[in-house]
């Protein structure tokens, strides 16, 4: 086997992500359960800064305490260890007033949307400036506008349980933005969608941090959610913080383990037929090399050179792969054969193409 | 006194007995049951203690029947209302009664409210009174109405042993004049009309049930 690894290529200034200033930050954040067999760790000292304006997505798989790190920050549940500061503040210090207050600064929605099955869409809405002691004609005002903003303007009166499931989580969205948040978090807003309503709701979440400048934080197993609309992401594996970064740079080149099984279903992996041929040692003449050349979206700045693929040789063939374009980064991987004979040098040639070139064995040509 | 005037006179005192004590008992109930629910160990103002104490309490006058607690609470009756005898005196003990029956029942409606929704409230800023006022007693409401038609018809029919007391009613008039007298065709009629009440309590609290729900 041979691995070829490039050189970071020179990143364009674009690349660069702005200094943002902390809005949240996590100070080595601690917390146990007592569950049926014995202590269970949620969170084992978690520390990181979330920046004012970011959508940040925080990902993992079921039990790797994502839930509950989303709800230390407006502490639904207090960890037993460490801070969460918001803009300086350590809210777990705050008393039940202040809390209060604070509460009325983060929006949240839910997967399960958690809306009141006895009061209607506009009453939903409402109730958190109703019980903030907010006029009721302010308070309609308001509603009408946000219930506007998420497309359900001619829904007000109806009750949650006529909506469709898209319908009910943007009156979950009117309802978290109706204090004028700073924050939103979004705890597996769209795990209950189907993927159409997931698409347009992710779309509506984006809109509103572009429109609002809101810090968004959102928290999924799914790295789709996360692709889709995350600025930066950290993936949280049994409690401990097991990477964090741009998302690009976690998508095209990820270090941990636990990232690399996250997005294994995202991966252009090698089709089944193909695998069941590849041998891992030539036998002779006539036979093909398969490649795999993957791109991390770091040494090719503007895409993937058309013409540097085509300079593979006459004998090369693209078998199978894709490429996604990640704020502005092409990652993805491509699956290419290519004479067995003329491994070397086409070898070569991909590695000025791509960041990592693997063979992945031999087929008949 | 007329036959006619007999039976006016006792459905007057069943209405006016049943009436009076269903509306307190649903009352104190009602408030027993969010003392309950939300003194429970995680729930929002966790008291074990006091709950335990109040569960207690609500079983053991769940346990005594009905005609021992009736006797039992004279004195109390007295003290309350001044005499042991009548209509009036027998809501104290229809009351001491409904209150912890009602109660249970209420509590399970409470209970069972999602928790989710509480979380949204905490999460939106709500103060814990506030989840009680705009979270639990409102989704909660379909099972409290059918948990008040439950109460309203078994008070209906511990009414019939509140003649014991002098408190007339209905059943009274069964028992004293179909059953005593062997006026057999009087205790059908009184059966006849009890079974044209609590059918219409029934109907009018599935009706209100129905109209309080909008989770469908």
């Amino acid at each position: 086997m041979m691995q070829n690894e490039l050189p970071a290529a020179a990143v364009a200034a674009d690349d660069a992500a702005p200094p943002v200033a902390p809005h949240i930050v996590f100070e080595g954040l601690r917390k146990h359960y007592q569950g049926a067999r014995g202590r269970v760790t949620a969170l084992d000292d978690v520390s990181f800064a979330i920046g004012r304006g970011e959508i940040f997505g925080i990902i993992g798989r079921s039990g790797a305490g994502k839930s509950t790190l989303l709800r230390s920050i407006n502490m639904l549940e207090r960890p037993d260890g460490g801070a969460v500061r918001i803009d300086g503040t350590d809210v777990g210090r705050l008393d039940e007033n202040a809390l209060v207050r604070l509460r009325r600064r983060i929006g949240m929605i839910f997967q399960h949307f958690n809306l009141l099955s006895a009061k209607t869409v506009a009453e939903n809405v409402a109730l958190p400036l109703r019980v903030a002691g907010v006029k009721p004609a302010e308070a309609r005002r308001r509603v009408q506008a946000l219930l506007e903003l998420v497309g359900l303007g001619g829904k007000a009166d109806v009750y949650p349980a006529k909506l469709s499931g898209g319908q009910k989580q943007r009156v979950g969205i009117a309802r978290a933005l109706v204090h004028d948040p700073e924050i939103l978090l979004c705890d597996e807003a769209t795990s209950a969608l189907d993927p159409e309503t997931t698409q347009s709701i992710l779309a509506l979440l984006r809109d509103i941090n572009r429109k609002l400048g809101l810090t968004v934080v959102l928290i999924t197993h799914d790295m789709a959610v996360i692709r889709e609309v995350c600025h930066r992401v950290l993936v949280l594996d049994a409690g401990r913080v097991a990477e964090e970064g741009e998302v690009w740079r976690v998508f095209g080149n990820p270090q941990a383990e636990a990232t690399r099984a996250l997005l294994r279903p995202l991966r252009h992996d090698v089709p089944a037929d193909l695998a069941a041929a590849l041998r891992p040692e030539p036998r002779g003449a006539g036979e093909a090399a398969v490649l795999r050349l993957r791109f991390t979206g770091q040494g090719q700045p503007g895409g993937v050179s058309l013409p540097a693929l085509a300079a593979l040789g006459p004998g090369a063939r693209l078998l199978h792969g894709g490429l996604d374009r990640l704020r502005g980064h092409a990652q993805g991987s491509l699956l290419v054969s290519v004479p067995a004979g003329a491994l070397r040098e086409e070898a070569a040639r991909a590695a000025l193409l791509a960041d990592h070139v693997e063979v992945l064995g031999y087929v008949d040509a | 006194m007329s036959m006619l005037d007999r039976y006016l006179q006792a459905f007057g005192q069943t209405l006016a007995m049943v009436s009076l004590s269903a509306a307190l008992a649903i009352v104190a109930g009602l408030a027993l049951a969010v003392v309950l629910t939300v003194t429970t160990p995680g729930n929002l103002y966790p008291r074990p203690r006091l709950n335990k104490a109040l569960s207690v309490t609500v079983n053991t006058f769940r346990a005594i029947p009905f005609i021992i607690l009736l006797v039992a609470m004279l004195p109390f009756t007295r003290f309350l209302v001044g005499t042991t005898l009548g209509t009036w005196a027998a809501v104290v003990p229809l009351t001491a009664n409904l209150i912890p029956f009602f109660a249970r029942i209420a509590q399970v409606s409470l209970s069972e409210v999602d928790h989710g929704l509480v979380e949204a409230a905490r999460a939106m800023g709500c103060r814990r009174w506030h989840i009680v006022r705009h979270v639990l007693l409102p989704e909660a409401l379909p099972g409290i109405i059918g948990g008040m038609t439950v109460s309203v018809i078994a008070m209906i029919n511990a009414s019939a042993m509140a003649g014991a007391v002098g408190a007339g009613g209905l059943g009274d008039l069964a028992i004293r004049y179909g059953y005593e007298r062997y006026e057999t065709r009087v205790m059908f009629e009184v059966i006849v009309i009890l079974i044209a009440l609590v059918t219409l309590v029934q109907f009018t609290g599935e009706w209100l049930a129905r109209r309080a729900d909008h989770r469908r």
